[in-house]
């Protein structure tokens, strides 16, 4: 697990003065170059993809599997398509952006992995943003009250949410081991949406983490 | 009967093609012949067209909007025939998506067409009579061919939008195609890069229908002085199905009696959907000229835009700096999603940028030309983002 990296302290800034936009949000926003191409898979109502424009200028694109929030992006003027990361990204051409984004989504996917791969094929960077399953109050809830857990990052009863893979962060890693990515950076937030300090070990973050961000890249 | 409410229809065949009522006209002279397709030159010809709106002092704030079929130069402004409004008076005008009071519109009758542009009912200058099938076919490309010649006339280098729906849409598509540093952004809506083998079955049924009028005389109804109305009307009427849906049909009309409680046991329209219908076929063949419809039916039906890209439509936008927004309607079975969905594909695999947005409404391929608050928004929100984007000056 050495392959994880500390919290970058310069990302801790950011996320302590995010102001009103979600914490997580500015952090991927961090990680992103001025000026970079960029594909927001699953992109909500383009509120990542707004911040990228304001404060990095980036040429950005989304695709939403929510008409909803295909229309209120496209509806803010951002350049947003509706279609699905597990079928539509096979579309898209090696190499076509700088970045490929999937926040909070990873876990939505049927085929995660594929997914990951195809974005690493179409994005020279990746980045991933998941809520942790392996964040303390989650154990608890399984072991103690013996239900499937309800937090505020996953909210939903068993039978009608839209999350079918979670996974932890150590899970995360290890799928990224398999694949053969090259972990640049990566942060965990706990409950308060505030980084964990830098010198945590692995296993204090997949206890206390409530959510992470990695940002990715191709090996060699 | 069918026939008893057809013949209602005016009996002169429409003359607006030499001298359009309400309409600037574009001459193109021998020096200037419009390039077909089919292999022929058309000299002279003209384009009728309307403006609305003020062009800004840089000439950059042009939007040129496409029409469809049926429509023609007169977006948002009374139609001089019928007395209507605009046919897309929601979408553009002042404080609407296309803000007349931010944008300088254009709206070019296509070539082919019966509204003042040069088609088979204009004068053919060598014979001192209407072309008729004399008219050379034309296609989707000779029309935008013909539109940027007027942009050149009207000395507008590059567009801020080009918009259009349906068969509108097709021309957008071909002016990203071939004039993709003149398109700033493009809004195709209900549209495809090429016409189905369904949608040009349709075109044939209302063809032959207009064929099948005894009055339509191998084309040569102007000189023969008859009228191909009942062929026509049925035509329009066929056509009309295919742009609602099964689900708007059934709000509107369901099986209601048309001005009666009980079925006559006769072939009178006795339900109001048949009522309906022949009002379109009636009131269509009072403004649109029969061979035109041949004309931009055949159009559209040759329109596909891989062909002239090996293939690929990716090709035809590869590098373009165009920004896209591809519009369909969830109910739209004429041009449905999937279409679309094509275009976007191909617009992802050159790059270009592209937003896109299915609307879920239920009344099918129309949808575009109706109140869809939705549709509105979302025009705006593209176009204001373009705006920024280009520091776009408004026309003042």
């Amino acid at each position: 697990m050495n392959m994880l990296t500390r919290p970058d302290p310069a990302l801790a800034n950011i996320a302590r003065n995010a102001g009103g936009a979600r914490v997580d949000l500015v952090l991927v926003a961090d990680m992103v170059e001025r000026g970079a191409k960029v594909l927001d898979v699953g992109c909500g109502d383009g509120e990542l993809l707004r911040l990228l424009g304001e404060t990095r200028a980036v040429d950005g694109r989304g695709i939403e599997l929510s008409r909803e929030g295909v229309n209120d992006s496209v509806a803010k003027g951002l350049a947003v398509i509706q279609g699905d990361a597990d079928t539509d990204l096979a579309d898209y051409p090696d190499d076509a952006f700088d970045y490929v984004i999937l926040s909070q989504t990873l876990q939505a996917t049927r085929h995660p992995r594929v997914v990951l791969e195809h974005m690493l094929r179409i994005g020279r960077h990746a980045i991933v943003s998941f809520p942790n399953f392996g964040h303390w109050t989650v154990r608890l809830q399984l072991l103690f009250a013996g239900h499937m857990p309800q937090t505020d990052m996953l909210p939903y009863s068993w039978y009608n949410t839209p999350n079918i893979h979670h996974c932890t962060i150590k899970d995360f890693v290890q799928l990224c081991s398999e694949i053969g990515v090259k972990m640049e950076k990566a942060v965990a937030l706990n409950a308060w949406g505030t980084p964990l300090r830098l010198n945590a070990p692995w296993w204090f973050w997949n206890l206390f983490g409530e959510q992470a961000v990695f940002l990715l890249s191709r090996k060699g | 009967m069918v026939e008893a409410d057809l013949t209602t229809a005016r009996e002169a065949p429409l003359r607006e093609a030499d001298s359009p009522r309400d309409s600037a006209v574009a001459c193109f002279g021998a020096d200037k012949p419009l390039k077909l397709d089919a292999g022929v030159e058309l000299s002279p010809f003209q384009v009728a067209y309307k403006t609305y709106g003020t062009l800004n002092a840089e000439r950059s704030n042009a939007v040129l909007v496409c029409h469809a079929l049926s429509g023609d130069q007169h977006v948002a402004s009374e139609h001089p025939i019928t007395g209507k409004g605009g046919w897309w008076e929601t979408m553009v005008g002042p404080g609407r998506p296309i803000d007349l009071e931010r944008y300088f519109v254009i709206c070019p009758n296509v070539i082919g067409a019966c509204m003042g542009s040069t088609g088979p009912s204009s004068t053919n200058p060598a014979t001192g009579k209407p072309w008729g099938l004399d008219f050379p076919v034309i296609t989707i490309r000779d029309m935008v061919r013909a539109q940027a010649m007027l942009l050149d006339h009207l000395g507008i280098e590059s567009l801020f939008a080009v918009a259009g729906g349906s068969m509108g849409g097709m021309q957008v598509l071909q002016w990203a195609a071939s004039y993709p540093e003149r398109v700033f952004t493009a809004l195709p809506i209900g549209c495809a890069t090429r016409h189905s083998a369904q949608n040009i079955a349709f075109h044939e049924v209302g063809r032959q229908a207009i064929m099948a009028d005894p009055e339509w005389r191998g084309g040569r109804y102007l000189l023969e002085g008859t009228n191909p109305r009942r062929g026509l009307a049925v035509a329009r009427m066929g056509a009309h199905i295919t742009y609602l849906s099964d689900a708007a049909l059934h709000r509107k009309f369901g099986r209601k009696f048309q001005d009666r409680e009980n079925p006559t046991f006769s072939f009178d329209a006795d339900f109001e959907v048949e009522s309906y219908l022949r009002h379109q076929g009636i009131s269509f063949v009072e403004r649109f000229d029969a061979n035109s419809y041949l004309y931009l039916t055949r159009a559209m039906d040759y329109f596909d835009l891989a062909a002239d890209y090996d293939g690929l439509v990716a090709n035809a936008f590869k590098n373009s700096p165009t920004r896209f927004c591809v519009i369909s309607f969830t109910s739209d079975w004429l041009f449905p999603t999937v279409e679309s969905r094509a275009i976007v594909h191909a617009l992802n695999a050159a790059g270009a940028r592209v937003s896109f947005a299915e609307i879920v409404t239920d009344k099918g391929h129309d949808a575009f030309l109706l109140d869809e608050p939705e549709l509105f928004a979302i025009v705006r929100g593209f176009l204001d983002g373009a705006r920024k984007a280009r520091g776009l000056s408004g026309p003042r």
